[in-house]
């Protein structure tokens, strides 16, 4: 009796020392990502920093602004959600209502494949397939650009748009839906008039993530943005994001470089934690 | 006159036949309370009138079913003019999680009304029409979902009626609800009566006495008898009828 009291406290130590783990990393990242991102900061000045328009790390007079950077991972990201989200949330109806058992369990599959490609992958289709074909169809000398960036994002977060929406539709009452059709609405009037609506929070949710998704890519919007310091004036500017500006020059960074790549990981840090608490915001409504 | 005439009807869920040649004639502006003990088919055989049983796959259905002399089967039939004429109130209060406004307004709009005043009139008398205009008018834009849950069954009834149905089918629509707000559901039933048809699925005896003109007994998917409700109680026809309805089975 004694000794299965002894094991229950100590599995319940176990688990919790565990959880304790995951929470320590997250406060650990905050606390270094803070600390080593201020002194750059101070030094360069906030309004420098963000509202500058040039990036010149290696210049022999330094600049220090990431503005192009900032707006561009806006501009991405924006992008990404007006091609993404209509795709998504039109595939995330059909699915959850319209589609046969077979083609949904087909397609699902399929947009959990989507979900598990690694983005260099994407950004390898994207610099073979999109940043040729963007050259060639809108006659630009690179294609390497803003617009590639945003259709690849836009792709790379259909996954959680869907299965996060699909998940919101399939937990609206069937009551509800019945209660339309009996009273004479087609099913399709029924699907938007009334269950999109009931799981309005859901798939808002569901947005905030693919936001979180595209704000937060590295990888593939390196590999077909071009990666130049730029401010994004057009669609077919090479651009740089938050997240390139961090990772393709940290290798070589040194003092104060380096110390302001890690105020931008600061920057793009809060970012993410804004759009965490308005995903955390919207879950807990749908609960309500 | 009767207003729904069904003859000869079969259904099946897959390969099981879940009704047996069912044939009845619904009279007009009254009310006929189907009753039986559960799974005798009852349920199912209501959701065929309106063709809500059309969303379940798999179900296959035979026999001639007319609704005003219509076969509600035939191709020229659109499915949804008929559920606006053939409204249904369900089990569980089921209002929209929208005003209550908005609940009652949903069918007319779906029905290309638009205009305002048009509405607040529909709405008004949908509401005065399930005797809950009374307690509803000073909050018409609250949330429909933090309302008793008999004023939703009554508000589930006005949403009904705003489309001005003909026929209301009602299945159990008390069986969720406390023996007061029952009561107010059976009233209102009663006043409907006068203006509309109305079929009801009960699975409380007392309430097809109370209520019904006409009974018709389900078992085991078979229509067993159909007849006005004080015969059906007083001098039941069948001997299966007589004895659920004195209570040894079911």
């Amino acid at each position: 009796m004694k000794k299965n009291q002894l094991m229950e406290k100590a599995i319940h130590g176990l688990f919790l020392v565990l959880g304790l783990i995951t929470v320590g990393c997250v406060l650990l990242i905050t606390v270094y990502l803070v600390i080593s991102g201020i002194p750059a900061i101070r030094e360069i000045g906030l309004i420098d920093f963000l509202f500058g328009k040039e990036w010149a790390s290696t210049a022999s007079e330094p600049k220090y602004g990431i503005l192009p950077f900032i707006l561009t991972s806006i501009y991405g990201t924006t992008g990404a959600i007006l091609i993404g989200v209509p795709v998504g949330f039109m595939t995330a109806v059909y699915l959850s209502k319209l589609a046969s058992p077979k083609v949904k369990s087909v397609m699902q599959s399929a947009v959990s494949l989507l979900a598990g490609i690694s983005s260099v992958v994407y950004g390898l289709v994207g610099m073979l397939v999109l940043v040729l074909g963007i050259r060639k169809f809108f006659d630009v000398p690179d294609g390497a650009s803003l617009l590639a960036a945003i259709i690849v994002l836009a792709i790379m977060i259909l996954p959680s748009i869907i299965k996060m929406s699909v998940t919101a539709l399939d937990a609206v009452p069937k009551e509800y839906e019945d209660a339309s059709l009996a009273l004479g609405a087609t099913p399709i009037e029924t699907y938007f008039k009334v269950s999109v609506p009931a799981a309005k929070s859901g798939i808002a949710a569901a947005v905030v993530l693919g936001v979180g998704r595209a704000i937060g890519e590295a990888m593939a919007v390196m590999m077909v943005a071009g990666n130049v310091p730029n401010m994004p004036d057009s669609l077919f500017q090479s651009v740089r994001f938050l997240t390139t500006a961090v990772s393709s020059e940290m290798a070589y960074s040194s003092g104060l470089q380096q110390q302001a790549l890690f105020s931008i990981a600061l920057v793009l840090f809060l970012f993410i934690m804004l759009i965490n608490a308005t995903l955390n915001f919207f879950l807990k409504r749908e609960k309500e | 006159m009767s207003m729904i005439t069904v003859k000869d009807m079969c259904l099946w869920y897959g390969d099981h036949q879940a009704l047996h040649h069912i044939n009845i004639e619904i009279p007009e502006k009254s009310i006929t309370a189907f009753i039986g003990p559960s799974g005798c088919g009852k349920s199912t055989f209501l959701k065929t009138l309106n063709r809500m049983n059309d969303l379940i796959p798999g179900v296959k259905i035979t026999g001639d079913i007319r609704y005003e002399g219509t076969d509600i089967f035939s191709r020229e039939v659109d499915v949804n003019n008929l559920r606006k004429k053939i409204g249904m109130v369900f089990q569980k209060p089921n209002p929209f999680p929208m005003s209550i406004y908005d609940n009652i307004a949903y069918g007319p709009r779906t029905h290309g009304i638009t205009n305002k005043v048009q509405l607040d009139e529909i709405v008004e008398s949908a509401l005065r029409g399930a005797a809950i205009w009374d307690e509803v008018k000073d909050r018409l834009k609250k949330n429909a979902l933090g309302m008793s849950g008999g004023q939703q069954q009554r508000l589930c009834i006005a949403r009904a009626l705003a489309v001005q149905p003909k026929i209301l089918l009602m299945d159990e629509p008390t069986s969720a609800l406390d023996p007061i707000s029952t009561s107010r559901i059976e009233e209102l039933v009663m006043e409907l009566k006068e203006k509309y048809t109305i079929v009801m699925v009960t699975h409380n005896m007392q309430q097809a006495v109370r209520v019904s003109d006409y009974t018709a007994f389900f078992l085991l998917g078979e229509l067993v008898e159909f007849g006005k409700t004080d015969d059906s109680f007083s001098q039941p026809q069948d001997k299966r009828t007589e004895d659920y309805i004195t209570g040894r089975f079911g």
